[in-house]
């Protein structure tokens, strides 16, 4: 028997499961094989509804489904939190003590916030990036009637490179329509010498922001935040003084893996292709938690997991790797509250952005639902 | 080598986040004195680095070019 283990319920660790048991049904129904999911919790969330949580425009009942529902029946999931893989033994331990081995291995444990990491930034600051922060964000910005608000991005690298531009746009207008925009200033600061690490997507935000009365810091790496005076301070040495915070937290890869030696300065040390993990053998990453330089977002998981499930079962075949990750990304991009454009890229093209329309806008809104298509691996 | 590279990101071809995030994130797991070497082919690096690099005060150890891309070593002074 093969045993191959999937850690983690969010889209990489889903799609996979359901791209292996595809793969290997043959193998699975003889016995031959077997996948197993290991995730913590019993229910995928869908992170980029946290965007719209905050403005009170989705509801938390309505972005999660439970994980046993959205894999293969050929694919066991079993609730535990792992806490250390042992490469040498090859098997995955977890909570209670128990161990799993494994042939294969599949590492989809995504990033965790540190808040912490920032001095200051946990007891001052709001963020959008996780459920419940998005729920008391909202309350804030209800609350509200003037001010200043400080869209900052802090962590680097963090998900979804685009959602602090998408959260200011939506902002101004969220605000626009609240009769507040002018009792409310905007500050939006990024940590290098333009609104975006994306060129292209850069030129087109800077005027947007500069036509929405949105103050811009670039060249800001946030280093603390004074509690006491409400003031987000830079490296560089600049103070911006809020009302509310909104910080793009700093990120880290899931603690055990750390602890299991399978990190290198803090993420999976991965090939940009097989998705291998350097180092080891049959051992694989993808989605949020590798060090690959391409954007920590779901669509990067679910065309990293064509790739690397052919790679999985090919090995479960005896043969070497048969599939490349191209660096593929599509991100679609909110420009307010009723306007969406999208980039679409690779290791060999660069993006483009095009001009935003209502129409991306609501395939942006039909994808949020039809995401769990692709969950499912049925899109 | 003789900068002593504690960590070297490969970034070529990364259009998001793009070799001066990819640079950032090196730089913060970095302990204060250590290098780091990132590659990239994207042209606007040349500007982008140097430029952030002087911003903040680290220091650029080198710029190489090997045609098809550049290996910039910078390390962390403070
Ligand atoms: C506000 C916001 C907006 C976004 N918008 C977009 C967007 O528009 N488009 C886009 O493509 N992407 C977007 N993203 C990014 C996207 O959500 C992530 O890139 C994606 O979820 C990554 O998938 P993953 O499977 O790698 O990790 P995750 O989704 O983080 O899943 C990791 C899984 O591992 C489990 N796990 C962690 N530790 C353990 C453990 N010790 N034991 C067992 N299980 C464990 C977790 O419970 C979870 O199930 C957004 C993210 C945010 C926060």
């Amino acid at each position: 028997m093969h045993r191959i283990i999937i850690i983690g319920g969010g889209p990489g660790g889903t799609i996979t499961a359901n791209h292996l048991a595809e793969h290997l049904a043959d193998d699975i129904r003889r016995g031959d094989v077997a996948v197993e999911l290991i995730t913590d919790k019993p229910e995928q969330v869908y992170k980029p509804g946290f965007l719209y949580l905050a403005f009170g425009l989705e509801s938390p009942e309505r972005i999660r489904r439970p994980v046993r529902e959205l894999v293969s029946p050929y694919v066991d999931v079993r609730i535990e939190r792992v806490v250390k893989v042992d490469t040498d033994q090859r098997q995955v331990l977890v909570e209670g003590g128990k161990s799993r081995p494994f042939d294969q291995l599949v590492i989809a444990s995504g990033t965790r916030l540190e808040p912490s990491a920032t001095p200051g930034l946990a007891e001052a600051g709001d963020w959008f990036y996780d459920e419940k922060a998005a729920q008391k964000l909202h309350d804030k910005l209800e609350a509200l009637e003037q001010g200043r608000i400080v869209v900052s991005v802090v962590g680097v690298p963090h998900m979804c490179p685009v959602a602090p531009l998408e959260v200011t746009f939506m902002l101004d207008q969220w605000l626009e329509q609240r009769g507040r925009r002018d009792k409310v200033e905007l500050a939006y600061t990024y940590p290098i010498n333009r609104t975006h690490s994306i060129a292209s997507l850069a030129e087109w935000a800077t005027p947007e922001l500069q036509k929405r009365n949105v103050q811009i810091e670039t060249f800001f790496n946030a280093e603390s935040v004074d509690v006491e005076r409400k003031v987000l301070q830079s490296m560089e040495g600049t103070e911006l003084p809020f009302d509310i915070l909104i910080a793009i937290p700093e990120h880290r890869s899931a603690a055990f893996l750390e602890e299991s030696g399978l990190t290198e300065a803090g993420w999976v040390p991965t090939d940009r292709e097989t998705l291998a993990v350097k180092g080891q053998d049959g051992i694989w990453a993808l989605g949020d938690t590798t060090n690959l330089p391409v954007s920590k977002a779901g669509s990067v998981a679910h065309y990293q997991s064509a790739a690397l499930s052919k790679n999985v079962a090919a090995r479960a075949h005896g043969h070497g790797p048969v599939a490349r990750y191209d660096g593929k990304t599509i991100c679609f991009i909110e420009a307010g509250l009723d306007k969406g454009t999208f980039i679409e890229f690779n290791y060999a093209r660069p993006p483009q952005v095009q001009p935003p329309t209502k129409m991306i806008h609501w395939a942006k809104l039909a994808y949020n639902n039809a995401y769990w298509l692709t969950a499912k691996g049925a899109l | 080598m003789a900068e002593a590279v504690k960590q070297e990101i490969d970034a070529r071809g990364s259009a998001c986040p793009g070799p001066l995030m990819e640079l950032i994130r090196g730089i913060k797991a970095s302990s204060v004195g250590d290098a780091v070497a990132v590659l990239s082919s994207d042209p606007g690096s040349n500007k982008d680095i140097p430029d952030w690099v002087d911003k903040i005060g680290y220091e650029l150890v080198s710029n190489e070019d090997h045609g098809e891309y550049h290996r910039f070593v910078v390390r962390k002074t403070k």
